[in-house]
């Protein structure tokens, strides 16, 4: 089924918030505001967009350390997501996960984690937990190309197809993990096809079209939530970015960076929204309302108070026991 | 009272407890079909169907995370290490996830799961299955660990644990698996940090857990030979711990020796004689004395296994030196 017009505008707006406040922590990142590990979602927009607008609010997501977009896209609020990356008390953990660890169980965003392929099993255990209790919902984990190289990758897409639980792996396979090409850290790197060991449908997806990330998660969650088992997607992109703040990137050539920008998912929605008819003020108005929610989120941060020192041993333990 | 064997005393607990609340369920290798490498789980397959006692894969990470993700989203999990030894393979899950997942996400996600598994050596069974490693995870802030040594504190600790609201790992032992202890008919609960004399006396303070607590009973019976009286304590939960229990029997005996199957260096024994002397510096007669393995690799042949670990004879000696 063709992606109706207010959808497609849906999809524009979530991807130019996400470049948009990527952009913003970069910046507030330069002046300080920023510690720590923050890894940017910029020219990986389409995935996590494309991906989640296909599932239902109730769905539980479960993301890795490059978690924003994910977050955004299950709409928490700019305000709790940028303050979190401040280190405010305002922020969406309170300021003790920062970019790495958001996390909003009431919108069934599940976390983010720091550990290359350590929330498979979690996603796996969401998902058991909806089997056993007979719910209508499904689990989408995402990981990167690294992930496939790990471990518990292999255990948890073994007892997925063991068990057939409601899981999508989406794959954000930018190539390199880290700053090693897929091509030297992986036997085998047509990373779709690994699922087929476990006898899981596998697809590969342009992760630079939004729209087809769309199309394609739609059938797959279909499938998956009809009680099928879980399915893997590989969702190829690229990050425009280094890896994290403060990784320059020099193990990759311009030509390449320059040959993945001009498939940016941005430009590509915007001019197919404008071949539909679509008058482009209406992509400026939608263009400024995020730069206005990023700078509100970022002002929002900015006056927000920190952490409390009581803060430092609360929620350690949910039962005290007097010791 | 009826007596039961601790495996028996474990079993019961979960017995009830999956009877109790349909939240429940355990998941590990052999769990189901087998009925547990040591019978722990014997017969509940049977009674609460495969998907609630569900055999899995050898994933010792897959297991944990699994667990943990099932306790996320409002399951309570008892996720079955077969031994402490293959625990560490679920490292990265119980220290990464489980310990952090509360803090790190403001409070928002909490899991309530425990992690059974059993530790310890005595049998020959060499370096890579004869761990006692509970010290690693009392140095992990986020969570809970209880060592229970008898029949009657396992089932009624196990039982608090599977309704807490914080992940635990529930260690048990090998070789207390057969040992016998009364256990009441009745339904009862322990609360966690809650250390428990499990001898009196006044001359000096032995505190010891899991296995160790019966080699500590075993020496205080010699020491009484000698006209030594010594007390026994046991802190059943390693975390929380009842410092106020082992505090008040020291500050009386003014003595101590800290038995525990774990290595000495950095272990659990150190950690306590440096609470003793931090509090009871000015009370104390003696240096805190240590009784723990020998810092090697747990060896194969018998002799050499009973050098390397402690047991009643050694934590004698100890209480010698500072009592003569």
């Amino acid at each position: 089924m063709p992606v109706p017009l207010a959808d497609q505008l849906q999809l524009y707006r979530n991807m130019a918030l996400i470049r948009r406040f990527e952009e913003g922590v970069a910046e507030a990142y330069a002046e300080g505001f920023i510690g720590g590990f923050t890894h940017l979602y910029i020219g990986q927009e389409a995935v996590a967009t494309g991906a989640i607008s296909a599932i239902n609010h109730d769905d539980y997501v479960i993301g890795t350390y490059r978690d924003h977009a994910h977050a955004l896209v299950r709409e928490i609020s700019p305000r709790a997501l940028m303050a979190e990356l401040y280190g405010r008390v305002t922020g969406v953990c309170k300021g003790k996960g920062g970019s790495m660890h958001f996390c909003d169980p009431e919108r069934y965003f599940m976390g983010g984690y720091a550990i290359v392929g350590g929330n498979l099993p979690l996603a796996v255990g969401l998902a058991l937990s909806i089997q056993m209790r007979n719910e209508d919902r499904v689990v989408m984990a995402f990981l990167g190309d690294g992930a496939s190289n790990q471990g518990v990758f292999h255990e948890s897409l073994n007892m997925a197809k063991l068990w057939e639980l409601p899981v999508i792996f989406v794959v954000e396979n930018n190539f390199y993990g880290i700053a090693t090409d897929v091509r030297i850290s992986s036997a085998f790197n047509e990373i779709h096809r690994k699922a087929q060991g476990y006898g899981m449908p596998g697809h590969v997806v342009n992760g630079m079209d939004v729209i087809a990330v769309r199309e394609e998660c739609e059938e797959v969650v279909k499938y998956v939530r009809h009680g099928s088992g879980p399915v893997l997607i590989e969702a190829r992109c690229y990050r425009y970015q280094g890896h994290s703040m403060t990784d320059p990137g020099r193990y990759r050539s311009q030509a390449e960076a320059d040959l993945w920008r001009k498939r940016d998912p941005i430009p590509r929605l915007a001019k197919q929204l404008v071949q539909q008819g679509l008058d482009a003020s209406r992509l400026d108005a939608i263009q400024r309302e995020v730069n206005e929610a990023v700078q509100d989120a970022m002002r929002f941060a900015e006056s927000s108070p920190e952490p409390p020192d009581e803060a430092l041993y609360e929620d350690v333990y949910v039962e005290s026991y007097g010791a | 009272m009826p007596e039961l064997r601790y495996f028996e005393a474990v079993n019961q607990a979960l017995q009830e407890e999956l009877a109790r609340d349909e939240r429940v369920f355990i998941l590990g290798e052999d769990v189901g079909l087998a009925g547990g490498t040591f019978r722990v789980t014997d017969g509940l397959m049977a009674e609460f169907g495969s998907r609630r006692v569900r055999d899995t894969p050898i994933a010792e990470a897959a297991i944990v995370g699994i667990a943990i993700g099932a306790a996320m989203s409002g399951m309570r999990p008892i996720a079955e290490l077969m031994t402490m030894n293959f625990g560490i393979v679920a490292m990265d899950q119980i220290v990464n996830h489980a310990s952090k997942m509360h803090y790190m996400f403001g409070g928002q996600v909490t899991l309530p799961l425990v992690i059974r598994a059993p530790g310890g050596g005595w049998t020959q069974k060499a370096a890579q299955h004869s761990h006692c490693i509970e010290s690693w995870f009392v140095n992990t802030p986020g969570i809970r660990v209880v060592i229970p040594s008898t029949p009657y504190d396992v089932k009624g600790l196990l039982k608090t644990c599977i309704r807490s609201e914080d992940p635990i790992l529930f260690i048990e032992h090998e070789m207390l698996y057969s040992t016998r202890g009364e256990v009441p008919e009745e339904e009862y609960l322990l609360p966690l940090g809650v250390a428990e004399v499990k001898r009196p006396g006044r001359d000096v303070t032995i505190v010891a857990w899991s296995k160790m607590l019966h080699e500590a009973l075993k020496a205080a019976e010699l020491l009484a030979n000698e006209g030594i009286e010594a007390e026994v304590v046991d802190p059943r939960t390693l975390d929380p711990l009842d410092m106020d229990t082992i505090l008040g029997s020291v500050l009386r005996t003014r003595r101590a020796v800290i038995a525990e199957e774990g290595w000495r260096n950095v272990g659990m024994g150190a950690e306590l004689a440096a609470r003793l002397q931090e509090h009871l510096f000015y009370d104390l007669e003696a240096p805190v004395q240590r009784v723990a393995a020998a810092d090697v690799p747990t060896p194969y042949a018998r002799n050499l296994e009973r050098l390397a670990l402690p047991n009643a004879q050694r934590i004698v000696e100890a209480v010698l030196k500072i009592t003569l």
